[in-house]
């Protein structure tokens, strides 16, 4: 009998520590995969962030190293530079990419770092038990914005993906989700283009945003949530490629075109 | 072995230091631009592309100790270096080299504080040197050189000792080391260096592995702090060092560390001239410090001065190591003012009348 559907091999055997309903669970899955699809495993190192996946070694079965909250790019630029033939990439939350971590994330993509970002954006702080991120949207709430965040007294939500797309050295960057079976396939997809940028010695970053679910801190079930993403997240941080400046591309986005 | 002569240069402190890392095997350096120590970064820009290694300026001090962590979890040899401000941002990534066990080094040259301070050569930072600087309990070894040449010297030896406990190691020199010019002979480049089974290069013909602090089992995060303890006693056994000068037949000993000391070297030899009885002992390494080394001392000398370029950080530890034992009598002038050795002979000479020759009488 042909077995068409199992765990992926670099994905240990561990349970989740995950909420039900939450999106990175989706996206270590889909990673590992790509691990195993690329052959890649025994040569990428993985930075985990302060965040709920800080414990990403648990469940990736590839040589990981945690960050301070927010240095995963500063962490992963000591390492490609150290050893250029690893494919590293960091794996980041809001408040990680966008709040505390914004100069390291700016710099290393103005350096164009051979390293690929994944950042998931749920737009809360999971972890620490949802508290308003810097990509919380106006009017959601938060424990830290209990009316809801008002940009006079809190600031508006930061698209720091679309600011990063702006610089030279980020190779491709496109914007993805994980609420629905298609929006899974494009992360994969995604993740895949941004794995292949260091295989093709792409010169600069690679930035995979995923909108991903926390219905515990959205205090939404996790099918209000997936629809969430798509009726409201998804107006603010739009799905698509928000930039490609690939050399040697040898597929093309598929999500869309570039503007 | 080469001609010691061939190899004797005229280095500021600050290139000596670099063109040490260099020959110790350091080829990534990380920082971000303070003075009085640029010309650390500056020349590795220069010379340590041509050494086949990486230079990069970062945009924060943060970052630049964060690269250096990344380059030594891949098991190379890597530095930074800065002043007060700059070292106090790297405290985070100190913190967490520590908990993860990585061996890197880390150079302040010391400036005026408190806050901005000035740029002129102080030793405000000892606490935050030896105490361990950032959150949790960790050390780190810290290096105290006197001069130029024995920045070079530190400098090879903290790379050797970072590998050796996979641990942070400060070299705590001042803007006064940093700047200064001296003739050094420069050591051979390193070839040998140890094997690093625990780095992390890609899980090629081995199961997978990982570098953390995060231990939230509370039983294994105390194992884990009592290891790195262990670690600190075995410094503390094996790694001390410090300098005995003229000491022998001294009534008075003088103690202190790093350009402080240079400056009582130069006080004591005047005084010997006048006949005075005093010796100087200078801890090398501050941290593991020499407590029992000059707990031995007030058995022969009753009389201690301790002079820092500080309102009295070191002094804490003398009064540790003496443990009520001899009197002690502080000199110090915090903010970045370097006393010249006749203001300091004038200080010695002036306790040492009033403690013993007066005694004497």
């Amino acid at each position: 009998m042909k077995k068409i559907y199992g765990r992926p091999k670099y994905l240990k055997a561990r349970k989740f520590h995950y909420c039900p309903g939450c999106g990175h669970s989706l996206v270590h899955k889909l990673l590992m995969e790509l691990m195993d699809e690329l052959n890649i495993a025994d040569r990428t190192i993985g930075v985990a962030p302060a965040g709920c996946a800080v414990l990403a070694y648990d469940y990736m079965d590839i040589d990981i190293v945690e960050a301070a909250h927010g240095r995963g790019p500063a962490v992963a630029t000591g390492i490609k530079r150290s050893v250029p033939e690893l494919v590293v990439f960091t794996y980041q939350g809001d408040g990680d990419l966008a709040a505390i971590g914004t100069a390291e994330s700016i710099h290393a993509a103005s350096r164009g770092e051979q390293i690929m970002t994944i950042f998931i954006n749920n737009g809360i702080y999971g972890m620490t038990g949802g508290q308003m991120a810097p990509t919380t949207l106006e009017g959601m709430k938060a424990t830290t914005a209990p009316k809801g965040r008002e940009t006079r007294r809190d600031g508006h939500p930061l698209d720091l993906s679309s600011l990063l797309a702006q610089i030279p050295g980020v190779v491709y960057a496109e914007r993805v989700s994980v609420n629905s079976p298609r929006g899974i396939r494009q992360t994969k997809k995604a993740l895949e283009a941004g794995l292949r940028c260091q295989l093709d010695n792409e010169p600069g970053l690679a930035l995979i945003e995923v909108l991903s679910m926390c219905p515990i801190n959205w205090k939404l079930s996790p099918v209000d949530s997936c629809k969430w993403i798509d009726e409201v997240m998804s107006k603010k941080f739009p799905i698509k490629v928000l930039a490609d400046r690939r050399i040697k591309t040898t597929r093309k986005a598929v999500s869309g075109s570039v503007d | 072995m080469t001609s010691p002569k061939k190899d004797k240069v005229l280095l500021s402190g600050n290139h000596a230091v670099a063109e040490a890392a260099i020959r110790a095997g350091c080829r990534f350096y990380f920082g971000y631009p303070i003075t009085p120590q640029n010309e650390i970064a500056e020349y590795l820009s220069e010379h340590l592309p041509e050494a086949g290694g990486v230079f990069i300026q970062a945009e924060s001090e943060i970052s630049s100790i964060n690269m250096v962590l990344g380059a030594a979890v891949t098991g190379a040899r890597a530095m930074t270096s800065s002043s007060g401000p700059g070292i106090s941002l790297k405290q985070e990534g100190i913190s967490f080299l520590a908990g993860q066990e990585l061996p890197a080094v880390i150079v302040n040259v010391m400036r005026g504080g408190p806050g901005l301070g000035n740029i002129a050569g102080c030793q405000g930072d000892y606490f935050q040197a030896v105490r361990g600087g950032g959150h949790g309990d960790y050390k780190t070894i810290v290096l105290a050189p006197g001069s130029v040449q024995e920045l070079v010297d530190l400098t090879m030896l903290a790379f050797e000792l970072a590998d050796k406990y996979r641990n942070p190691v400060m070299i705590l020199a001042d803007g006064l080391i940093g700047q200064m010019r001296e003739p050094v002979i420069l050591p051979e480049p390193v070839r040998h260096f140890p094997d690093k089974e625990w780095a992390l290069r890609g899980a090629k013909g081995r199961p997978s592995r990982f570098s953390r602090s995060l231990i939230l089992n509370v039983r294994r995060m105390e194992e884990h702090n009592w290891k790195l303890q262990r670690k600190f006693r075995e410094m503390d056994a094996n790694e001390i060092r410090f300098e005995r000068y003229l000491l022998d037949d001294a009534k008075l000993a003088v103690i202190a560390f790093g350009s402080a000391a240079r400056v009582a070297k130069g006080a004591i030899k005047r005084l010997r001239k006048e006949g005075l009885k005093v010796g100087l002992f200078r801890p090398i390494t501050v941290w593991p410090f020499p407590h029992k080394k000059i707990r031995e001392l007030a058995g022969e000398i009753n009389e201690f001065l301790v002079y820092e370029l500080n309102a009295g950080q070191m002094l804490e530890d003398v009064k540790l190591a003496l443990a009520g034992q001899g009197e002690i009598f502080f000199y110090g002038r915090p903010g970045g003012v370097i006393p010249t050795p006749m203001d300091v002979a004038k200080i010695i000479g002036s306790r040492y009348y009033q403690r013993i020759k007066r005694k004497a009488k």
